[in-house]
């Protein structure tokens, strides 16, 4: 965030987020967005900017359970809430799985779509364990890749399913 | 050029009363913001002229659907996957629980609210013809007390609405009176997902139930998306197929009034003759398909999306 040093502090609060399990408070304006807040705040920079409104899903985030579009996010508006972040995931197993059969099934080139393409996944299987094709297609529907042609995905996701029953 | 957020007010006062209230004491100084999927889309691209902003974003209030036994009330905080997720919305209104699952992708859903996308007022907004059709009335809630009005005729002009400054939806209620009609809805345009359509449309209709002969349109309810300065109820046509038998020559008739009732322009996702092909040929569709389907409740979810859909 560029802010000029000449600009007032007195338009900024105090908010209480808890990223990742962790409390954390933070002094910013309140329209900052999420997405900004959470990589230039706390250095969580696995978040992505793709499109920056809402179009592309790369900067796609849990709040409290629920797939959100972290750019489109007031950051007043998160308060007290309970953000994931891609790197909340690491010790998370549906996300292991899903981290596993994206490499294996070619679901991640660039990367700048895959932090987003894995939360929505994860949103997916956390209310549908066993999702068809379609409702894999619906569920990551909100997010671009513009490498993998998308099929990769879909076969990793169903990969990650499926390994998550047998398991 | 990006937006400054040091240029902005947020406040969020927590209970719709505090929200009405400060709306009371600065009358159109404070822009009310839900889930942000359009207001923030605007403040990105520097085009936000407002500088205050009210959240009313998960005010409990407006969150909740009320079911009474003639009609359901949605709060108009109402996210579209509360609309997809509810055990009554999609079973009674599956025109409205289809133009959920086509706004946007799954975290847009999570955001974006039904009164968001009435005050947005897009003509493209592919919920807004399901409300038409439904009869939809709205409860608009101030400092003063609260009113109610059809929502046919509260967009009174692109982007105008009977909404005062000081007034928020409270809440949009559906009649629940139309479980017996067969229910038509379509969206064209790039794709359902994230896309804004070039022309959608919802549709109700019932075929009378008389004894012998062939079955007539007893009553029928058309409306479209992006072909008018206002999402737009089809009065005329309605009025034209009504009582009438479904044959070559009503549809026909149905096309060609429908084209006359609209009023498609170009812009950068479709253009206006594409448009009215496109609005004939669904309400041709429909009522091709009404006729098709001597039950009414046979095809009833044919072609409501709804086949997908997570709440079923």
């Amino acid at each position: 965030m560029t802010q000029s040093p000449a600009k007032k502090d007195d338009g900024k609060c105090e908010l209480s987020l808890d990223v990742n399990g962790e409390r954390k408070m933070v002094r910013v304006y309140p329209m900052q967005r999420l997405l900004d807040v959470l990589r230039h705040e706390f250095n969580l920079t696995g978040t992505k900017e793709g499109c920056g409104e809402g179009e592309c899903g790369s900067c796609s985030v849990l709040i409290d359970g629920e797939l959100v579009n972290s750019c489109l996010v007031p950051v007043l508006q998160a308060k007290g809430a309970a953000i994931l972040t891609i790197e909340g995931l690491a010790a998370h197993e549906p996300a292991r799985r899903l981290q596993q059969a994206f490499l294996e099934c070619g679901g991640a080139q660039c990367g700048i779509c895959t932090p987003g393409m894995i939360l929505a996944a994860v949103h997916l299987l956390d209310k549908q364990a066993q999702p068809t094709l379609e409702d894999i297609r619906e569920g990551l529907s909100g997010n671009l890749c513009r490498c993998t042609g998308y099929m990769q995905i879909f076969e990793a996701v169903l990969e990650a399913a499926r390994r998550g029953t047998s398991a | 050029m990006r937006s400054d957020p040091s240029d902005y007010q947020l406040v969020a006062p927590g209970s719709l009363h505090a929200a009405v209230s400060l709306l009371a004491a600065e009358p159109g100084a404070w822009l009310p913001i839900a889930g942000g999927t359009d207001v923030m889309v605007q403040y990105a691209a520097g085009k936000l002229t407002a500088r205050k902003l009210l959240s009313i974003w998960n005010l409990p209030e407006l969150r909740q659907i009320e079911i009474v036994p003639d009609e359901i009330r949605i709060g108009a905080g109402c996210t579209y996957t509360d609309l997809r997720k509810h055990d009554v919305v999609p079973r009674d209104f599956p025109l409205l629980a289809s133009a959920a699952q086509w706004t946007g992708g799954i975290a847009n859903q999570n955001r974006g609210t039904i009164g968001g996308n009435i005050v947005n007022a897009s003509p493209a907004a592919d919920s807004l013809p399901a409300l038409l059709v439904y009869d939809a009335e709205l409860i608009l809630v101030s400092a003063r007390g609260e009113r109610r009005l059809p929502y046919l005729g509260f967009h009174t002009g692109y982007k105008k609405m009977q909404l005062l400054p000081d007034e928020l939806i409270r809440a949009i209620c559906l009649p629940r009176k139309f479980s017996n009609y067969v229910p038509y809805a379509r969206k064209v345009g790039a794709r359902n997902a994230q896309a804004i359509s070039k022309v959608c449309i919802a549709a109700l209709g019932l075929l009378s139930s008389g004894a012998a002969g062939t079955p007539r349109i007893e009553d029928v309810r058309i409306a479209l998306g992006s072909v008018a300065p206002v999402p737009l109820r089809l009065g005329e046509t309605e009025k034209a197929v009504q009582g009438k038998v479904i044959d070559r020559a009503l549809l026909t008739l149905a096309r060609q009034t429908a084209i006359r009732e609209i009023s498609p322009i170009d812009d950068i996702r479709s253009t206006a003759r594409y448009r009215a092909t496109v609005a004939g040929n669904l309400i041709v569709e429909f009522l091709d398909r009404m006729g098709a389907t001597p039950d009414p409740r046979a095809d009833k979810l044919k072609d409501s999306g709804l086949k997908n859909g997570q709440s079923r």
